[in-house]
């Protein structure tokens, strides 16, 4: 029996080096958490959430605190964003809510910026305070239009000194 | 004319295989709710197909990885994306390569291994000496090895995975000079568990039940001669091969990964 | 006990009995079905027609549990000895005590060095199937059939391969075995003296069926089909080379 109590150890070694590759991508690198219930829940909405998608993070200076559970479309037409927090944070009533970009064409993830109030969130409440995605397209589209305006005011000030100049 | 003809019996003869797969699954299934569990057989065929496998899933596991380390950042450099290699590799390996590379090789050698030796207990008589010691060879032979394939293939995959991404970390931080903190927060980002480990996993564990099933099945029915062995063993490795592609692309248009 | 068979596309028409407690044996050319009659015996396999009761129940239609429990009272030695080549031959004789009886480990390896002694097999407890010889292998594959003391004995040739005085040793052992532990033997053999030495019951198969009696009365026969098997076979105790090969077996009943 002293062949097989050794062929016992080796299986038991397999089988603890395969579960120990699935924890490694689940938890390590699939980033799955074993929170039990109890998520703080809130609520906040936007009026463009840009390329926010469900499961992207939520930070607070940075950290990730929970993620996106989902984002629903409400009565207004305003994009309602579901999110899953972790239960032992106290978020004051004034925080707010933006979404950024990680990077410059990174994907976006929502950032919580603590008020000062003294009362604080409960599970379900809205966040009040939000600020919409910043696109890409619209600031391109500002810069093109700003400085073609920026360019039309010089030359009606070019104009206008010319004007005066020969005046 | 022969063609369509011999075209329609082939197709018969599929689907009365099909039908005689699906009441050998049947009985194997009968087989493991009943007593006594063969536990030492199925430690036994955890050794002979998941540990005798290892050597080869990992050194494959590191090559396929270096290989998609190396390609990757050629690639990705044309368009300056170097620094993304590790969702690349991760990616690649988590969703196709891992399970269908761990499934195709693990036919090869533990499932051609395990038709050959059913095949041949039925040539030397040894199911027949089993029966009318009033021993069911299903429950004693085959569901011990189907169970033990199912088990086996997920933890090989997971384990083919993890060195796939070592030697992709090896070909393009070591060798080609990506930043290795890109490498592995890049594959971190790009990872979500319930679609892509989720859908990895379940692919292995489909496969294996594909592979544990076909192997059994072809050792069991196989003709008792040498001969006999030889070609069921050919036909386990060629039709566990084709189905796992085939299974692979439906489950990942399923998935939707 | 009382069998009869009917059809299959070997045997054809074959009606008889095996009388309790005594050897029989089953004659025949190659391919008369000598294998063929113990399978449907041992319910390997069921005959298109006719039924077959062994100990008064009938096992042509028997399947699964209700075979098992029928499977109980009958031995098999196989002509390859059919043991488990992936386990040692201690374990093989072991294996039907461990799975049918509650003897404690100490018990059942007496009982597998008893009669391990009694085929004169010392010294084999840790060999390999793989490593015995012909004759050996023979003997370990009685000992595992009659250790769990079972009413009826099939034998498939156990005489096949065997040089000519390890054939008289199982001669020996098979009558010895008959007489003290009253088990009924059927025995399928090409062995025309050795079997005819020890049979107290013959049944000679041929086409339309069997010709049976006691091995003087066929031996006397006026039937000249019969008397010129005799004469021809009596003096060949080699296997004929039409005989399938040992390997080429029909499918079994799963």
């Amino acid at each position: 029996m002293n062949r097989s109590s050794k062929r016992d150890f080796v299986v038991g070694l397999f089988v603890l080096a395969g579960l120990g590759a699935i924890a490694y991508l689940s938890l390590s690198v699939g980033g799955w958490s074993l929170r039990g219930p109890g998520d703080l829940v809130l609520f906040a909405d936007f009026d463009q959430i840009g390329g926010l998608k469900p499961r992207a993070a939520v930070e607070i200076s940075g950290v990730k605190v929970g993620q996106v559970e989902s984002i629903t479309l409400d009565q207004d037409y305003r994009a309602r964003v579901r999110m899953a927090l972790r239960s032992n944070l106290e978020l004051p009533v004034d925080t707010s809510a933006s979404i950024v970009t990680a990077g410059l064409l990174g994907d976006r993830y929502v950032s919580l910026q603590l008020g000062g109030e003294e009362k604080n969130l409960k599970p379900g409440d809205d966040i009040r305070f939000t600020q919409s995605a910043v696109l890409l397209e619209n600031l391109i589209g500002k810069f093109i239009y700003g400085s073609a305006e920026s360019k039309n005011d010089k030359s009606e000030e070019k104009n206008d000194k010319s004007e005066e100049k020969s005046e | 004319m022969a063609l369509i003809r011999d075209l329609g019996f082939a197709a018969a003869v599929f689907v009365d295989q099909l039908g005689k797969m699906a009441v050998f699954a049947g009985q194997i299934l009968r087989a493991v709710v009943t007593p006594p569990p063969r536990l030492r057989e199925f430690v036994q065929e955890i050794f002979k197909l998941g540990v005798l496998s290892l050597v080869i899933i990992c050194v494959s596991g590191l090559a396929v990885g270096m290989v998609l380390g190396l390609q990757g950042y050629n690639t990705l450099v044309r368009f300056g994306a170097e620094q993304s290699l590790g969702a690349v590799v991760g990616l690649s390996l988590l969703r196709e390569l891992g399970p269908v590379l761990t499934g195709l090789l693990t036919t090869g050698r533990a499932g051609s291994a395990t038709t050959a030796e059913i095949g041949t207990m039925v040539a030397t008589e040894q199911l027949d000496g089993l029966r009318m010691m009033s021993i069911n060879p299903i429950h004693w032979v085959v569901t011990p090895k189907a169970l033990a394939m199912i088990f086996v293939m997920p933890l090989l995959s997971a384990l083919f995975i993890v060195c796939g991404f070592g030697g992709g970390y090896f070909a393009g931080v070591t060798i080609m000079g990506v930043d290795g903190g890109a490498y592995v927060s890049s594959l971190q980002n790009a990872v979500v568990f319930s679609d892509d480990v989720v859908g990895s996993l379940l692919k292995a564990l489909v496969f294996g039940v594909l592979v544990g099933l076909i192997s059994t099945y072809r050792g069991y029915t196989c003709a008792p001669t040498s001969a006999g062995v030889s070609s069921a063993t050919t036909s386990t490795v060629v039709i566990g091969s084709v189905a796992i592609l085939i299974f692979d692309y439906f489950i990942t248009a399923l998935w939707g990964v | 006990m009382y069998m009869a068979f009917g059809d299959r596309e070997v045997l054809h028409g074959l009606s008889c009995d095996f009388p309790r407690g005594k050897i029989s044996v089953i004659l025949g050319g190659s391919g008369s079905g000598k294998t063929t009659v113990l399978r449907l015996i041992g319910g390997l396999i069921h005959p298109r027609r006719g039924e077959i009761f062994v100990a008064g129940q009938d096992v042509s239609g028997l399947w699964g549990a209700d075979l098992d429990e029928v499977r109980h009272k009958l031995g098999m030695m196989f002509q390859g000895g059919a043991l488990l080549d992936s386990m040692t031959v201690f374990d093989n004789l072991a294996f039907p005590l461990r799975e049918h009886t509650r003897m404690s480990e100490s018990e059942i390896a007496e009982e597998v060095h008893r009669q391990l002694a009694a085929v004169n097999l010392t010294n084999v407890d840790n060999l390999l199937p793989g490593q015995l010889s012909g004759g050996m292998v023979k003997r370990a594959a009685l000992a595992r059939a009659i250790i769990t003391k079972p009413e009826i004995l099939l034998c498939d040739e156990p005489f096949s391969g065997l040089d000519p005085i390890t054939v008289k040793r199982i001669e020996a052992l098979l009558g010895r075995i008959n007489r003290q532990l009253d088990i009924t033997m059927l025995v399928s053999s090409h062995h025309i003296r050795s079997t005819m030495r020890m049979a107290d019951h013959v049944v000679l198969l041929h086409k339309e069926g069997a010709v049976t009696g006691s091995p003087s009365e066929l031996q006397q026969s006026a039937n000249p089909w019969v008397a010129s098997f005799f004469n021809e076979e009596l003096d060949e105790s080699v296997e004929s080379p039409d005989d399938p090969h040992p390997m080429l077996r029909q499918q079994a009943v799963p």
